[in-house]
């Protein structure tokens, strides 16, 4: 695996105010490989996927992709890099069929007129393309459609732009055994097929079942990004709530290996 | 017709639909609560049977052109409306909006002297600068649609006072003008007319089929769209065909045949609206913000514009609806566009079957519910009832239509459709 990353980020600062939300955090995307990003609730799980998306801008850092270094300032400027965020909410139009949700905004027309064979057919080979065979119609009105189902169409309509990386915000969240079961299957293809996955998740079933990489936050510093085989599930359990796990982790690595004495009066005991 | 082939939607393993199986899957939507206009054709369908019993002058020529005429302003106005409604928005001063821009229309003619096609783009401009007012105030500014329109409801009652001079009636004397909702147009037009749309209908259905056939995408069964193209055309056979008969009480003095004038206009408005909500990325983001406006604005769909060029459609329709009153009654007064106009068509639009929560509804709504609305007017006028009991049944079948739609909507969310 000494693929280059896809995306890279490194160094990256965030604050609001006098808050700092983001202390020189590091990330790297592979392609073909599901980046689970971990965290206790107000890591900076949020922004940092928020600052990928172009929602928010980044202080300091960079941000390198495909081996350029590029700026993000807009969410239309992470798309046209090839990269789709899945909110949490999935920002379906209830009102709306399968594929008038995968095409909304980006509608494919012929003259001023709205092209719907070519959109079907998109959005069908997209949804084949992840062996989705779960859709009765790609006409039925998201209304109708399950919780899993509709994850897949989120997921399906990130894929559908030849993205290349895809970050998913809890996708299983709110759902059942089986459609967890499914939805996560579908994140495993979607790295298959050779795209970036970025998954956050609190699950950490979830997470051994299917990602390559597990990158931990904690309290805005990534604590270790590490590849799932070479951990246990208690050791990424203490990254999460401790920030380190034996010789894993912010203190002993970090201030070492290349920031210096600056990190090391904020060991997670040390904080005032 | 009867065997179940399986096509491949680009992997999506769909099964073709039979008639049988494409009627059962209609059943079952209205089943979960997907109503659409269904329950105003039923009402329109018994409120005429009733009528028709109790009178048989309802069934005259005389009286069906009648019923055009008299629910074309209605139509018009909930047309526009039903754009304000999908966004879950609602336009109060669309009544007095057609009243000032009936009165700008008729001083121009009446006053100044212009001719009706300087004086119709005028007023037509008037009504799409109300509505961009009113839509900058409800997107830009932040203030609730209905206190907005409230206001405007008032101060338009007033300009259009102010317009009068204080009240009085200005009558219009263009031909043209006072021809557009009282005349009818000659009996070979009225076929020639009828004869296209029903060949347009039957060509946009067909090629549809044919285009999606050609990519391999399942289509509606060719019984269906038979059934559709067919249905289109027996009702305009059946209508024209009765408009065009002689209706004149003495046709000696003066000959009364063809279909009025005003529906091929109502036509016109239908199919161009249909087709930009419809067929345009703009009907689709019209859709999308009502349904999700959350959705629609990380999609990159502009909201605030969306949301202004509803309420500029809608001023810009209630326009066309006060242009159409003026010209019935072949005079403005302070009252034209006032009383109960605005609230029947509203009543129109959600009777039709569009939702009052936004995100659900079609322009045809518009023409059916505002047919339901002009057959209980001009019915029960026929049946010798007052203003009084008029407007109670009115009232009534409103708050049917509007509990359809909420019992429906309950009804969807059990079934998963909502």
């Amino acid at each position: 695996m000494a693929a280059t990353p896809l995306l890279e980020l490194s160094g990256i600062n965030k604050g609001f105010g006098p808050v700092q939300v983001l202390h020189d955090v590091s990330l790297s995307v592979y392609p073909g490989e599901v980046t689970a990003l971990v965290g206790d609730n107000g890591a900076g799980k949020s922004t940092m996927v928020k600052c990928i998306s172009g929602i928010y801008q980044i202080d300091s850092g960079t941000v390198t992709f495909e081996g350029n270094q590029v700026a993000i300032h807009t969410p239309s400027d992470a798309s046209t890099l090839g990269i789709e965020v899945v909110y949490q909410d999935l920002a379906l139009c209830d009102n709306l069929d399968v594929v008038q949700n995968m095409f909304l905004g980006r509608e494919k027309k012929r003259g001023i007129v709205l092209d719907e064979p070519t959109m079907e057919q998109m959005a069908g080979d997209a949804l084949a393309s992840l062996s989705v065979r779960t859709l009765k119609s790609l006409r039925q009105l998201v209304a109708s459609l399950s919780g899993g189902q509709r994850q897949t169409v989120a997921i399906a309509k990130a894929v559908l732009w030849n993205s290349k990386v895809v970050i998913l915000d809890e996708p299983t969240a709110a759902l059942g055994v089986a459609q967890t079961a499914q939805v996560l299957e579908l994140v495993r293809r979607l790295a298959d097929n050779g795209l970036g996955v970025v998954l956050i998740s609190h699950n950490m079933n979830d997470v051994f079942a299917v990602s390559d990489r597990i990158a931990a936050l904690y309290l805005g510093r990534m604590a270790a990004q590490v590849k799932t085989t070479d951990v246990t599930h208690s050791q990424v359990v203490e990254l999460i709530t401790a920030g380190r796990s034996g010789n894993l982790g912010l203190p002993p690595e970090k201030p070492a290996a290349e920031l210096g004495g600056d990190v090391v009066d904020i060991t997670p005991g040390g904080e005032k | 017709m009867t065997t179940t082939t399986t096509t491949t939607a680009g992997g999506v393993k769909v099964v073709k639909p039979t008639v049988a199986s494409y009627i059962n899957d209609y059943w079952s939507r209205v089943r979960g609560g997907d109503l659409g206009g269904l329950p105003a054709i039923l009402g329109l369908v018994v409120l005429s049977l009733i009528f028709a019993i109790a009178r048989d002058t309802f069934i005259s020529g005389l009286n069906f052109a009648n019923l055009f005429n008299q629910g074309a302003i209605y139509i018009f106005i909930a047309m526009g409306l039903i754009f304000v409604l999908l966004l879950g928005e609602i336009d109060l001063s669309a009544g007095y909006t057609s009243g000032v821009c009936g009165a700008v229309v008729a001083i121009l003619l009446t006053n100044h002297g212009w001719e009706w096609y300087t004086a119709i783009p005028v007023a037509l401009i008037t009504g799409m600068v109300i509505g961009f007012v009113l839509g900058f105030l409800v997107a830009k500014i932040g203030i609730p649609s209905f206190v907005v329109t409230l206001a405007a409801f008032l101060g338009f009652q007033g300009l259009l006072l102010v317009l009068l001079g204080g009240g009085t009636n200005i009558s219009t004397r263009n031909e043209f003008f006072n021809s557009l909702n009282n005349d009818n147009l000659p009996v070979s037009w009225s076929w020639i007319l009828t004869i296209l749309a029903i060949v347009g209908y039957a060509g946009a259905q067909l090629n549809q089929v044919r285009s999606r056939a050609k990519r391999g995408l399942v289509t509606d069964p060719m019984g269906i769209v038979a059934m559709r193209v067919g249905g289109l055309a027996v009702l305009l056979i059946v209508a024209t065909s009765i408009l065009t008969q002689e209706r004149a009480i003495n046709p000696a003095i003066n000959s009364l045949k063809g279909v009025p004038i005003v529906v091929p206009i109502i036509g016109f408005f239908l199919v161009l609206w249909t087709f930009v909500l419809g067929r345009t990325s703009y009907g689709r983001h019209v859709y999308a913000v009502g349904g999700n406006t959350e959705a629609a604005r990380r999609a990159g769909i502009p909201v605030d514009r969306i949301r202004i060029s509803v309420f500029v459609i809608g001023s810009f329709m209630a326009s066309i609806g006060g242009i159409m009153a003026v010209s019935r009654a072949s005079s403005v007064d302070p009252n034209t566009g006032g009383s109960n106009i605005l609230l029947y068509s509203v009543g129109a639009a959600v009777i039709g079957g569009t939702s009052l929560f936004g995100g659900k509804g079609k322009v045809i709504n518009a023409v059916i519910g505002g047919a339901v609305i002009a057959v209980i007017d001009n019915g029960m006028g026929l049946m010798g009832f007052s203003s009084g009991t008029k407007f109670i049944v009115t009232g009534l079948i409103l708050l049917v239509a509007a509990s359809v739609d909420a019992l429906a909507r309950r009804r969807a969310a059990a079934t998963g459709n909502r």
